[in-house]
């Protein structure tokens, strides 16, 4: 159930998340080795603007492209349409806006 | 009684995104929830990261950077065959696209473990 | 009629019914050299059950009538030599898919045609018959993407191939959808725009997952596929310059 309008949205945020994804596999492949730990973790994201910026940007465009992909699947397999599916697509983009900012907030501020 | 053809590659593609994507969402607010843990609860999360000592997790995390690699590069093909001019090497390359996403699992398997 | 008949026999299930229920029902076909799957669902009809209904008209491939499920897969029956789709010698043949049964192997076309002039598919001629007639070179690039998909047959096998239209029924599907592309590109369609607002809907062309069903399955060899990458493309395009 995508016009071109929400079409569009979704391939604009995966454009936008191409780049970030390859640098998010990039870091964690980087990180992983020797084991995770929270100072790790912390000690290269906390006050770092650049990551705030690089996880802000990602957070907004995954909840969009999320909302949208998700808004097809439940469409074509649990038949929802009309309002119900626009609610469901606008719940989906504001809780993972909502919890993916708190998370970019948590790992990066301070 | 009625069966499509199932066999064509590019339907295979299709369902590789799809349930990659579908994976993805919903491990998403997990993941948020557990990297929130730094604010409310660092001790936590540090019990948590732990788990990520266990092989099975390991294996656990490699599926989904599998999931993850073959969903970008799944969707770097799709918006190539809309947007750029027209090839008729679809299954070619979304074979290619595949090898390419297991290729990077394997990299972050070999430093995870 | 051929005459080299054999005593071996096919195994035929047939669907018999329509969209509230039915079944398959087996005959036992003879089998003769160069038989098409038309050939045999007639067998059935002139020798064995003159109540089974079926649509056909021109026998060579042109008028798009015949199309039916041949062994799970959508194909012109009039074309499809039997020798190539059986399978121990075993035919299953059913109404197309993603349309409703009329009765036995007729479906009816409606939605099939309804979504063709709901994708804008209808000419919109771009001068009268007094006017002085448009030259068009056979060579320009636009021509040469309208004529990829001019030789479409309607047979809607392509539609029946799609599981995007059995997931999604308000999508338009394949065949509209390349008319539609078609017309885009025609220098002698006068409504380019209204074609490409009217693919921009909901149950438009980005619905498409590109499964290419449709390119797979087109007797005559057409890329819908690749006719809805256009769409896709020049929606797009049109939109941002609006």
């Amino acid at each position: 159930m995508l016009d071109v309008r929400l079409y569009l949205l979704q391939r604009i945020s995966a454009l936008i998340m191409a780049p970030l994804v390859i640098g998010h596999i990039a870091v964690m492949i980087y990180a992983v080795q020797g084991g995770l730990s929270a100072a790790e973790i912390l000690g290269r994201t906390q006050g770092s603007l650049w990551w705030m910026l690089f996880y802000g940007l990602f957070v907004i465009a995954v909840s969009v492209h999320a909302a949208i992909g998700l808004r097809v699947v439940v469409h074509e397999w649990l038949g929802l349409k009309g309002i119900a599916l626009r609610l469901f697509t606008s719940f989906v983009f504001v809780v993972l806006l909502a919890l993916g900012l708190r998370a970019v907030m948590a790992v990066t501020a301070g | 009684m009625i069966k499509p053809g199932r066999s064509n590659p590019l339907w295979l593609a299709f369902v590789l995104h799809r349930l990659s994507g579908v994976v993805l969402a919903l491990f998403l607010p997990l993941h948020f929830y557990v990297l929130s843990l730094a604010l409310t609860s660092p001790a936590a999360l540090d019990n948590f990261l732990a788990f990520s000592d266990l092989f099975v997790v390991k294996v656990a995390e490699t599926l989904l950077v599998l999931l993850l690699a073959v969903h970008l590069f799944g969707g770097l093909r799709l918006m190539a065959m809309e947007w750029l001019p027209w090839t008729d090497r679809q299954k070619s390359l979304a074979a290619a696209s595949v090898a390419l996403g297991a290729g990077v699992a394997c990299m972050f398997f070999l430093k995870v473990i | 009629m051929n005459t080299s008949n054999t005593s071996a026999s096919l195994n035929v299930s047939v669907w018999r019914g329509t969209s509230d229920g039915g079944e398959f029902r087996s005959y036992q076909v003879p089998v003769q050299s160069n038989q098409t799957v038309l050939d045999v669902v007639t067998w059935i009809q002139q020798r064995i059950d003159n109540t089974l209904s079926y649509r056909f008209a021109c026998r060579v491939g042109m008028c798009g009538s015949c199309a039916m499920t041949v062994n799970g897969e959508p194909r012109w029956t009039c074309r499809t030599h039997v020798n190539n789709v059986t399978e121990n010698a075993t035919l299953e043949i059913a109404p197309l898919r993603n349309l409703p049964v009329i009765k036995d192997l007729t479906t009816n076309m409606d939605p099939f045609f309804d979504k063709w002039i709901k994708a804008g598919g209808v000419h919109e001629p771009s001068a009268l018959r007094n006017d002085p007639m448009v030259p068009v070179n056979p060579e320009s690039k636009a021509r040469k993407v309208a004529s990829e998909g001019v030789e479409c047959i309607n047979c809607a096998v392509c539609y029946s191939a799609c599981d995007t239209v059995a997931a999604n029924p308000d999508y338009l599907g394949p065949a509209a959808l390349q008319r539609a592309w078609t017309l885009v590109n025609d220098v002698k369609h006068n409504g380019k725009n209204t074609v490409l607002s009217a693919v921009s809907e909901s149950g438009g062309c980005h619905n498409c997952h590109s499964h290419g069903s449709c390119t797979r399955y087109c007797p005559v060899e057409l890329n819908p596929m690749k006719a809805v990458a256009g769409l896709k493309k020049s929606t797009v395009l049109s939109l941002l310059r609006s």
